[in-house]
């Protein structure tokens, strides 16, 4: 069956320089770089990489955060945690604007 | 839950095994990858470690286990057979002394192996892999952590997770609780504390279809989640990636993932980890006698390739320094990633 995802595409990322090298190679240097240990440790990178793909709703994303997450010794709980994480900041992002709508129906109520 | 074998499963056969492993669909065959790796044939560097295997008798079913151990599997060493294991002990230049099985304690003649070890190489690094439950299953193992203190043994024993719903989803329920309290006793004669000299170092298998990442970061989470709030210490952590045989290849097959796990198997192929694999410093001993390159040939039945010195009777440190390691599709296994051996992380 075709479908707009297809989780062998995932395989292919690598080769996306096939079609423009230079970027490609600069942006897989960069995002080795920033998976490495560092300030944070490449576990908590994993979590906020998992959370993150669930925010930007990636399915490609999901699948490689989740074995990598328990690749790194996270657990189902904390993983779900950082999920809930990804989906207050969604949440809240949208109810935070409801202050604009209050203003907004403030200013024009009597 | 019962051993493969008494359930006749065909996995239990290692000839069944081989030929799925050696089927086309499995990938690129691991003497392709030795090849361009300047590493084929896979020859030995110097036999530093003799792996006694004392037998697959076990107080636990573990669901990935190599050996496909248990209470049903009666094939012990014999004292015989140990005996022949202490002459080659004597006479040749061997530091490490590694006996595992099943549960090697379960074995009658453990303790005077180990006695009989330490008279010959009183130097020796001697290693129990301990299954720690064994510690609590009888009273007449309660005092093994006493044992191995007293006679300066390395403690390595799995625990593959620091919460029990992991541990006992690999390991079979109960065994987390049962673990954290062999492992405060090991604590309490001195084993995993600064100083003390006594070295308790805990195995992490992943407990499903996925590689194990580092070994510095888990043994990091490890330390900091026994700390706290179980109180426990130990000194290094060894991530061990489960090789695709017996009950973890069983699990494979029917959850779906043996051809994603060795193609992942195969791409995270690392040419530093296949230069130092433990199968180029160390020998296997099966209870039987026979001699294998690693504890995963013994359970495929692969022995070592010079027929002249197949068994521990006629053991020949000149052939088995000249022979070919036997390799197969299994193996790719210790090469992924950082490696994997049964000191953990090889590159």
């Amino acid at each position: 069956m075709k479908t707009y995802y297809d989780p062998e595409d995932l395989k292919k990322f690598g080769k996306i320089g096939e079609f423009q090298k230079s970027m490609a190679d600069k942006f897989f240097d960069y995002y080795g770089e920033v998976f490495k240990e560092g300030a944070l440790t490449a576990r908590e990178k994993s979590l906020i990489a998992l959370a993150v793909a669930h925010a930007v709703q990636c399915p490609y994303c999901i699948d490689a955060y989740t074995v990598d997450s328990m690749e790194k010794g996270c657990d189902e709980e904390q993983m779900m945690e950082a999920v809930h994480v990804a989906a207050a900041i969604r949440g809240g992002a949208s109810l935070v604007h409801s202050t604009q709508m209050m203003n907004k129906v403030k200013e024009i109520s009597m | 839950m019962k051993s493969l074998k008494a359930q006749n499963h065909p996995l239990s056969n290692s000839r069944y095994e081989l030929d799925l492993l050696e089927s086309p669909e499995t990938g690129i065959p691991f003497s392709e990858k030795l090849t361009e790796s300047g590493l084929y044939p896979l020859k030995p560097t110097q036999i530093e470690i003799l792996q006694l295997n004392l037998g697959k008798m076990c107080n636990q079913v573990c669901k990935h286990c190599h050996v496909d151990a248990g209470p049903d599997r009666k094939e012990i060493m014999s004292r015989e057979i140990m005996q022949d294991c202490l002459e080659v002990l004597k006479n040749q230049e061997i530091t490490t002394i590694d006996l595992t099985g099943g549960a090697p304690e379960m074995n009658p003649d453990f303790r005077w192996l180990v006695e009989a070890i330490r008279k010959i190489k009183p130097q020796a690094k001697i290693i129990v892999r301990c299954n720690l439950t064994i510690i609590l299953a009888n009273p007449k193992f309660h005092d093994l952590p006493e044992f191995f203190k007293k006679h300066n043994i390395e403690v390595v024993s799995s625990l593959p997770y620091f919460t029990a719903m992991k541990t006992d989803a690999q390991r079979g329920d109960g065994v987390f609780e049962k673990s954290i309290k062999a492992l405060k006793m090991l604590n309490e004669v001195g084993y995993g504390q600064e100083n003390s000299g006594l070295i308790l170092n805990l195995v992490y298998n992943p407990a499903g279809a996925f590689l194990p990442g580092s070994q510095e970061g888990l043994e990091a989470e490890f330390k900091k989640r026994l700390a706290n709030p179980y109180g426990i210490v130990f000194n290094s952590l060894f991530t061990i990636t489960n090789l695709p045989i017996s009950r973890f290849l069983e699990y494979l097959i029917r959850s779906g993932n043996y051809e994603v796990y060795m193609e992942k198997l195969i791409e995270a192929y690392n040419p530093s980890a296949a230069a130092n694999v433990m199968c180029r410093n160390t020998i296997s001993v099966g209870w039987d006698g026979y001699l294998y390159d690693c504890d995963f040939n013994q359970m495929l039945e692969l022995k070592v390739s010079c027929r002249e010195s197949q068994h521990i009777r006629d053991w020949n440190q000149q052939k088995l320094n000249n022979r070919e390691i036997v390799i197969n599709q299994h193996c790719y296994g210790c090469t992924a990633g950082a490696g994997s051996s049964c000191g953990g992380a090889t590159a």
